[in-house]
């Protein structure tokens, strides 16, 4: 991948310029930073014409509440054909910490964005069943984020 | 996990009218076949299930959090109680994370050892998959056998990490110690009694016409479904598709040693349970080949300001004396970035995702658990079967819940 890293956003670009807003190569991993309205199109595009036909994870990250964008959630494409890697980047503010669902496009999106809006309350537009799936349903807040305390508000209880 | 009024409300109501075909079945979470704490809402047509929601987040214990928590050499023992039975791969995950982020370089002997002991610890996962993959459908014999083979795993992984269950042997740059006086005779022993146990287990079960019935063509998943689940591991080598990261993302030196992929075509519980089986062989033979490279040779990195020096050493040099007591009481920086680390864990891609900000603690600590993944999948298989075969695809599924919840 890292030595026709060019080649492939040139590709990406040709296809739609405003979808690439960053690139990183670090680690031997690439990062493409995508603006969040893009994000169901290049993830179609890459699916059908890159061949990245696997979503191995998705994962959402809190980079402290004084940061702006706030949020990032990560797309970690993998493809069963070429064997590579490539990671999404999406970034988001805290007042509007919404980007579009990617369930429509890889089936197991649907439990990974449950578990980033539970933990880090991403809210994933359109998703079918945008429940909490970890945290019982009345829980308060968001646990992953970073103004949430170690040990909670208070100590919970199932009554 | 939903403990919403609505969920109960339907359910009594199911029971209101019991001669009407429909009804909702809350199947766990202290269901002996859910393995752990898995609780299935199955509405059922007679004894067919028409859907199945799982429900998890029982032993949820916010795992990801504590990590931002801990220094980065803290974490690794968080790491062995996610799936606690495959720690040594979760260990191998974490540690090859950190070791990315740091450019660390890792001894041959230390790569051996760590290929040694997870081929060893996935030969023990699977038959605790087996063992109870089959009690759960009614077959208590195997059971005890499998539990004898991995007891003597265990046993060995015990003789070198002195845990059991917990062994945090792995260690940011190499291993925590090197492996004991003996213990390279125990693994010969145990290589030379394990091909006996597999003739034992295919005698058992895999021969069987009950087992046969009980599996084949039991929770079947297209191919094309399989990788829009994103499912990894035995799972997916079950739908035909010839995918080992061990082979294709390859770590710790696996491109070097001899074994093939088994796959089997069907996407059925009976191909998830030939391909166990088959890696089961595939794994003795990584073993075999480990073994014979062991050479002697330093097992931890040559970087003293992250790895812990020498007991010896710290009597005789004041400046392992300085490091130890720097990384124990400040830990060590880690330079800025962010990786994904995929391994192959027994029940498939176990990776994770790490994000330094430069500190001597991570700033985010993303688990993707193969169970938590495969489970999702679980009910495009189990919906238009009978609601006894449910059970047969759960444990085909190979599930750990202390993964799925972290």
């Amino acid at each position: 991948m890292a030595t026709s890293l060019q080649d492939f956003v040139e590709k990406i670009k040709a296809e739609n310029a405003g979808w690439v807003l960053d690139v990183k190569d670090a680690l031997g991993e690439v990062t493409i930073t995508v603006p969040r309205e893009a994000i169901s199109d290049i993830c179609v595009f890459l699916k059908e014409d890159q061949a990245f036909d696997m979503l191995a994870d998705l994962c959402g990250s809190d980079r402290g509440p004084e940061d702006d964008p706030r949020f990032e959630v990560n797309y970690h494409l993998f493809s069963t054909h070429h064997y590579s890697r490539l990671r999404l980047k999406v970034l988001l503010s805290e007042d509007d910490a919404t980007v579009p669902t990617v369930t429509n496009i890889w089936k197991t999106a649907n439990w990974h964005e449950r578990e980033t809006y539970d933990l880090v309350g991403v809210i994933f537009d359109g998703h079918p069943d945008l429940r909490r799936i970890l945290l019982p349903s009345d829980f308060d807040g968001h646990a992953l984020r970073k103004d949430y305390p170690l040990r909670g508000y208070e100590p919970y209880s199932l009554n | 996990m939903s403990t919403g009024v609505d969920t109960i409300q339907a359910n009594y109501d199911a029971i209101d009218r019991p001669l009407e075909s429909e009804m909702t079945l809350s199947m766990g979470p202290q269901h002996p076949s859910t393995h752990g704490v898995l609780r299935l809402e199955l509405k059922l047509d007679g004894e067919m299930v028409v859907r199945a929601i799982p429900d998890i987040g029982y032993l949820h214990t916010g795992m990801e959090k504590l990590f931002e928590y801990k220094k980065y050499q803290q974490g690794i023992v968080i790491t062995d109680r996610m799936d606690y039975l495959n720690p040594l791969g979760n260990n191998l995950a974490y540690v090859m994370a950190a070791e990315k982020l740091l450019g660390l370089e890792i001894p041959e002997r230390a790569q051996v050892i760590r290929v040694l002991m997870c081929e060893l610890q996935r030969i023990a996962s699977h038959m605790v998959w087996f063992g109870t993959s089959c009690l759960d459908m009614g077959a208590m014999t195997p059971f005890w056998f499998t539990f004898k083979e991995r007891e003597k795993i265990l046993n060995i992984i015990e003789s070198a990490s002195g845990g059991r269950m917990t062994p945090s042997y792995f260690r940011i740059g190499g291993l925590m110690m090197d492996l004991p006086a003996g213990f390279e005779n125990r693994v010969k022993q145990f290589l030379e009694n394990f091909p006996d146990a597999l003739e034992t287990f295919d005698t058992l079960i895999t021969g069987n016409p009950i087992w046969h019935n009980r599996t084949k063509g039991v929770g079947v998943i297209s191919r094309e479904d399989a990788i829009d689940w994103g499912l990894t591991g035995p799972c997916l080598r079950g739908n035909g598709v010839e995918l080992d990261l061990r082979r294709h993302n390859p770590y710790s030196g696996y491109e070097t040693y001899d074994f093939e992929i088994p796959t089997e075509p069907d996407g059925d519980v009976w191909s998830r349970f030939l391909v166990r089986m088959r890696e089961l062989r595939e794994s003795h033979k990584i073993v075999r080949q480990a073994l014979e490279r062991l050479k002697p040779g330093p097992t931890k990195a040559d970087a003293p300001k992250v790895v812990l020096p020498d007991r010896d050493d710290m009597r005789k040099h004041m400046d392992s004396l300085i490091h130890h007591f720097l990384i124990v009481a400040e830990g060590f920086n880690v330079p800025e970035g962010e990786v994904y680390h995929a391994i192959e864990a027994s029940k498939g891609e176990l990776g994770v995702y790490m994000k330094s900000n430069g500190g001597p603690k991570p700033e985010r600590v993303h688990f993707r658990g193969p169970s938590f993944v495969n489970l999702s999948a679980l009910p495009t298989m189990a919906e238009g079967e009978m609601i006894a075969d449910t059970v047969a695809i759960i444990g085909s599924l190979d599930i750990v819940l202390g993964e799925i919840d972290r």
